[in-house]
């Protein structure tokens, strides 16, 4: 099935996305937009700021190496098995990026909070950690509930400006089904706005099959989408594609140096042969 | 009898998860989720393993908030965490050496260990890599402290660590890790040597338990079929596994 007249092109999308712009985007295998992050690094975007929901690998690396950053929380990034994530390790080393180390589940409350429309969420543990001692827009009072002491961490609403990722489904209504992907659920909600790339056109109304709607986004969450087959390569989609593991590992290789960085951006990004 | 290192370990890890129910695992962790895989195979599925990344291991399907909701709850028994430095009180950075924010070495990140190691029970900490490097005496940025003061709720906390030479455990009483036994060719002098922190050891402390071999033909059968499907490069070349 050919694109809905609605859709835009994933370059499109990208220059929705303006400098400076606060962006949620899922884990590596929870639907990583990597056609519109190259897509946004052709668009030259600058001083974006990340929120990875709640970890990331070679999306942000990739948006780190190429200058496309000014702020970065997470809770990890890291290409797993393939080592570490070249060029968020130097950026952060050399200071170059502002960095705010987070925890999967703060990431997560923020977000749930700023879906409830609420100003904050409570959160067990953190307490005694450097994470908090660094996060001085995180909070500690005692729970009001007990009958004396317990510390307990608040964690203001995070409203992402655009939340970016790629499902599995588009259909022609506007709705995209993301299965049991929550966290695009909750990214949805909580942001702003939210661009999505979609894997396939599916045929029919998502919201009227019983066996999709629970894993569809309506478009009343939904701002623009853009049909972008392989979309999250060389990442996993799943129910569609693994992950291209030769390519992540050349990646890592590659990105450990500028050149290499360089030459991996020229021809996957900006060459006449890049992907989507 | 002889052993691979991946069989004895993974049977060492099973026989610190005893007694659990609800086992979770999380990134780049075959061993304890090989580990996992065969309590669960052992109680015939009365201990439940969830192996992050996984689809068919994995009782959870409402995305990435609801492993943690659970440990909220205190319905994850045992889950694991590593650490780029660890210290002797079982503090554990994943952050990065240096002054902070910036780095000397920058590792990932902190992942979900400031909440589980809280609310989890029984964290094994698993770091291969036995040196004094990883093992400091104070950890440069704490991720997740090993303990907490009175007052704190924290029904969980580290439970064992696990090395390239041997097996500690953790007293939560005097924050302290005990040497409870060695890996095959370890010697304690090794172990000091290359341990940064003061740690505690009994003066006949004996080699960790060779694996049963009934459960050594389970991990090269049923475990690594079931592992591969999340670590196909682990169960191939460290299991044999060419199913």
């Amino acid at each position: 099935m050919t694109s809905p007249e609605t859709y835009l092109s994933v370059d499109q999308i990208a220059k929705l996305v303006p400098d400076g712009a606060l962006i949620g985007m899922p884990k590596e295998d929870g639907g990583a937009a990597m056609a519109l992050t190259r897509a946004l690094i052709r668009r030259g975007v600058k001083k974006l700021r990340l929120l990875t929901v709640p970890v990331s690998s070679i999306q942000v690396d990739m948006l780190i190496g190429a200058g496309c950053v000014a702020e970065l929380e997470t809770s990890g990034v890291s290409m797993g098995e393939f080592g570490y994530a070249p060029q968020f390790r130097r950026a952060v080393e050399k200071g170059t990026i502002t960095l705010r180390d987070a925890t999967c589940p703060a990431i997560y409350a923020a977000l749930q909070a700023s879906e409830k429309g609420a100003p904050f969420m409570p959160l067990r543990g953190i307490l005694g950690s450097d994470i908090l001692a660094n996060r001085p827009d995180w909070k500690v009072i005692d729970n009001p509930f007990a009958a004396e002491g317990d510390p307990v961490v608040l964690l203001p609403a995070v409203r992402p400006d655009i939340a970016i990722f790629h499902a599995r489904f588009g259909d022609e209504h506007g709705n995209v089904w993301v299965g049991p992907r929550r966290e695009c659920v909750l990214l949805a909600h909580a942001s702003a706005q939210t661009f999505v790339t979609v894997e396939e056109i599916y045929d029919g109304n998502l919201m009227e099959d019983d066996r999709m709607l629970a894993g569809t986004i309506p478009p009343v969450y939904v701002n623009a989408v853009a049909h972008a087959p392989r979309g999250a390569w060389p990442l996993s989609l799943m129910g569609a594609y693994e992950r291209d593991g030769d390519h992540l590992r050349a990646y890592v290789t590659a990105a450990k140096s500028t050149d290499g960085f360089s030459a991996y951006l020229e021809r996957h990004v900006f060459g006449a042969h890049a992907a989507a | 009898m002889e052993y691979t290192r991946e069989e004895l370990l993974i049977c060492a890890v099973a026989r610190l998860l005893r007694g659990c129910t609800n086992i979770a695992v999380g990134t780049a962790s075959p061993i304890p989720g090989s580990a996992a895989l065969l309590v669960q195979a052992l109680t015939d599925g009365a201990a439940r393993a969830s192996i992050l990344g996984s689809n068919i291991h994995n009782p959870f399907n409402d995305g990435g908030p609801e492993l943690f909701d659970r440990a909220g709850q205190g319905r994850v028994d045992a889950f694991f965490l590593g650490g780029g430095q660890i210290d002797g009180e079982a503090n554990i950075n994943l952050v990065g050496t240096g002054e902070y924010p910036k780095a000397d070495t920058r590792f990932p990140g902190s992942f979900g260990s400031a909440y589980l190691y809280f609310t989890v029970p029984r964290v094994i900490l698993f770091r291969e890599e036995h040196s004094r490097r990883v093992f400091v005496d104070k950890v440069d940025f704490v991720s997740a402290p090993g303990w907490s003061p009175p007052g704190i709720h924290r029904p969980g906390g580290p439970y064992a660590l696990i090395t390239s030479l041997c097996i500690f455990l953790y007293d939560r009483d005097s924050h302290r890790f005990r040497l409870d036994g060695l890996l095959p060719g370890a010697t304690l002098e090794e172990v000091r040597d290359n341990t940064g922190f003061d740690f505690d050891a009994p003066s006949n402390v004996g080699p960790v338990k060779a694996p049963e071999p009934e459960r050594v033909e389970l991990i090269h059968s049923r475990i690594a079929e079931q592992i591969a499907e999340t670590y196909p490069e682990f169960a191939r070349t460290r299991l044999g596994w060419n199913g």
